[in-house]
């Protein structure tokens, strides 16, 4: 077995799990591991903020569906990362954060720089460890992996003492890992799945509603063919905007709060709901009590804690998406001899009409959902959009269709302000190739703009496309909808001047009155090899809509 | 549809090893579950810990706290446990006022028909181990207070299926 530091075990186990990149900031307590870095040809990209690194490690990871790597110092480069983390837990969002800790005899001392960084995350983290000794890094970097990419995914912190890192052991790369109290089903119960056959055989109504583990099984296409089958609509949770390509025939777009009219009352009206890889979020189901009142509910996802969490399915199928979709689909083409479905179908069709009409604009102006349908037009189907939150969030999933799989990434759970413009950046270093496009809100890019700079220094050419409306937008909506329009703390007043501000970091900033002019800056960004800013105002006064208030079914929701 | 409240005792086997207790309690902490009692010792394999939670809920509540206990990597294995087939002990020491022989007498009377054991003995005061169910314990201590109960020290309970029935690893 090799003798070698702990810092150089990380860096060669980081490599056996095929590691390209790297996201952090370095520190006092993680130097020997930087050290190490400074040796290899793994490539590590200084990010502008922690938050930003962990950020860009989920984006990463969701784009690219392998698992993104961030890492920090001790301390405040940890605490920097807890949000990103939080993120990436809230979202399923494979990724491994690795932070520096004091040295194993300050441990408890409340040493320079220490935070209980492991006991921080435990309630964010799928798992977390804090090595003891050099010598158990190769197997709990392993682990790690193993855990986060593997049944639902999820994040894992392991916290490095800075004396493991310089302590040098024989290192065995080879040493099994084994979980006992880690086992994930994937296959499901044939039973389970019977009943779910027949119950889809005999719907009249049926509707598929698929979250993000769609996306994380590699299920997509699956979920397609079973739509076709069975002729049945198909919603998606924000988390799973793009697991049918949103062009599609029986594609509804989104359910939930901003959901679309089709995807709301489909839901409601369904006699048989499978629900794959999601969870009956509040923002999804509205008010759960009213939610697919006469419908019976299928439920499959492979974290059995989800099942009977929120809503009690009629039939529970604890097991990866892909495989039972394969297995429905197999057994109902046996028995399912169907070729029509047209009540239902026209019924779709006439509300997803409706969905249509909304995006005409009137008045004057930049209308947000008719520029989200302009960026479409002028993207390749396989760009990829980030989000920030608010209302640009909902504008993209409601008027900016997704293609395909991991083109569309958001922070669903969390609602992460920030989250986008890193996230974007994490995209972009897992697929060079196509352009990537951050939604913006101007409330939203301030809190991580910054990163600008590394994009700079790392020639990661993104674009930011900010609907600026001077507000914190989503929240003055709720504020004029169900405050009686007294707007409290959501007028930014004075916002940079966000041309210059780009121009100051070496990017692109254009702002655009129109949407011609703004096709022209736009077309100039997808070109560009430096990040672009693109500066709309629109109005502090637009609505997004549909909307379901909250406590409401989601039959009962607001369309102008 | 109102489920009826019980209490439930469940019995996992865990990896006995720093941060699972934390883990554990966080986890209901954070997800506003309430606990009676935990106890948590080595089991019969010494890198495994066996932990008896004891609480109050319906059924629905119960069966997430099986998911989400499951769905810790350090938890290897959780069930629930019936209650006719348990056996279930707590085992507490009880420290009561002594002042004179007479009252001394009647405590050791009474430990005697509770099976207790006095396990300390100074001039005013007694040290009472019992062990049994909640309830013996339970009324063993009110029992006591008259005489003046100045602490009370419970393990929680530990729990066991009886015959082969077993919440274990193979
Ligand atoms: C970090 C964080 N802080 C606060 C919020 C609450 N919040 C939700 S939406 C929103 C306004 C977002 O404003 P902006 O980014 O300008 O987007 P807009 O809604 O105007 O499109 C706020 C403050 C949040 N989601 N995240």
């Amino acid at each position: 077995m090799p003798r070698m530091s702990g810092a150089k075990a990380l860096i060669e186990s980081l490599k056996k799990e095929k590691v390209e990149f790297i996201f952090g900031i370095p520190g006092g307590a993680i130097l020997p591991v930087y050290d190490a870095l400074y040796d290899s040809d793994m490539k590590h990209i200084l990010m502008r903020h922690e938050q930003c690194a962990a950020h860009a490690a989920d984006g990463y990871a969701r784009a690219s569906g392998k698992v993104g790597v961030c890492m920090s110092t001790s301390g405040p480069g940890a605490t920097n990362l807890v949000t990103g983390i939080a993120n990436a837990y809230m979202d399923s969002s494979p990724i491994v954060a690795i932070t520096g800790q004091v040295p194993r005899p300050f441990i408890g001392k409340d040493a320079f720089q220490e935070t209980d960084i492991v006991g921080v995350t435990t309630p964010i983290t799928k798992c977390n460890f804090q090595v003891r000794s050099a010598a158990e890094i190769p197997k709990i970097v392993k682990a790690a992996f193993y855990i986060a990419y593997t049944g639902r995914p999820g994040p894992v912190l392991i916290d490095l003492p800075k004396d493991t890192q310089t302590e040098e052991d024989e290192m065995n790369f080879d040493e099994k890992i084994e979980f006992r109290g880690y086992r994930p089903t994937y296959d499901p119960h044939p039973l389970q799945v019977e009943k779910a056959v027949q119950l889809l055989i005999q719907a009249e109504r049926p509707i598929i509603v698929a979250g993000g583990g769609v996306k994380a099984s590699n299920a997509c296409s699956d979920l397609v063919a079973l739509a076709e089958t069975l002729l049945a609509p198909v919603a998606t949770t924000l988390m799973g905007k793009g697991a049918i390509p949103e062009d599609h025939p029986l594609s509804v777009g989104m359910l939930g709060m901003h959901g679309t009219a089709a995807a709301n009352h489909l839901v409601q009206d369904a006699d048989v709901l499978l629900a794959v890889g999601m969870r009956f979020s509040d923002r999804s189901t509205g008010n759960i009590k009213a939610f697919c009142p006469d419908g019976k509910i299928i439920h499959i996802d492979i974290d059995s804690s989800e099942i009977g969490k929120n809503i009690k399915p009629h039939v529970p199928i604890v097991a990866d998406a892909k495989r039972t979709i394969q297995s429905i689909h197999n057994r109902l083409i046996q028995k399912f001899d169907r070729k029509e479905r047209s009540t239902w179908l026209n019924r779709m069709q006439t509300l997803k009409n409706m969905h249509e009409e909304m995006i005409k604009s009137v008045g004057d102006g930049i209308k947000p959902p008719a520029l989200m349908v302009e960026i479409r037009k002028m993207l390749p189907n396989d760009a990829i959009v980030t989000t920030e939150v608010g209302q640009n969030q909902m504008w993209a999933a409601l008027y900016l269709k997704a293609y395909k799989p991991r083109t569309f990434i958001s922070s669903g759970g969390l609602g992460t302000m920030g989250f986008g413009f890193p996230a974007a950046l994490g995209a972009k270093v897992a697929c060079p190739e196509v352009p990537v496009v951050d939604i913006a809100g101007d409330g939203s890019f301030l809190m991580t703009e910054q990163d600008l700079a590394s994009s700079i220094a790392w020639k990661i050419p993104v674009i930011v496309v900010i609907l600026n409306n001077s507000m914190l937008g989503m929240v003055a909506q709720w504020q004029r909808l169900f405050y009686n329009r007294r707007y409290s703390a959501v007028d930014l007043k004075r916002i940079p001047d966000f041309v210059k501000l780009a121009e100051s970091y070496g990017a692109q900033g254009s702002r655009v009155q129109s949407i011609e002019e703004f096709r022209a800056a736009f077309k100039e960004a997808i070109n560009s090899d430096v990040a672009t800013v693109i500066d709309v105002p629109i109005s502090p006064e637009e609505n997004v809509l549909p909307m379901v208030p909250p406590g409401n079914a989601l039959k009962d929701l607001i369309l102008s | 549809m109102e489920m009826k409240e019980r209490i439930y005792m469940i019995s996992a086997i865990v990896e006995h090893k720093p941060g699972v207790l934390y883990s554990v309690s966080n986890m209901f902490r954070r997800r506003g579950f309430n606990i009676e009692s935990i106890s948590v010792g080595e089991s019969e394999q010494s890198e495994l810990a066996r932990m008896t939670i004891t609480m109050k809920g319906d059924e629905a509540t119960v069966e997430q706290v099986v998911k989400q206990l499951k769905k810790l990597i350090s938890v290897v294995k959780v069930s629930i446990l019936d209650s006719e087939n348990t056996v279930a002990r707590e085992l507490a020491l009880i420290k009561v006022s002594t002042p004179d022989a007479r009252v001394r007498s009647d405590v050791i009377n009474y430990t005697e028909i509770f099976k207790g054991h006095i396990v300390d003995v100074a001039h005013e005061s007694l040290i009472i181990e019992i062990t049994g169910d909640t309830d013996k314990i339970n009324a063993f201590i009110e029992l006591m207070k008259p005489f003046g109960v100045r602490e009370i020290a419970r393990t929680g309970i530990a729990a066991l299926q009886r015959g082969m029935r077993s919440v274990k690893m193979e």
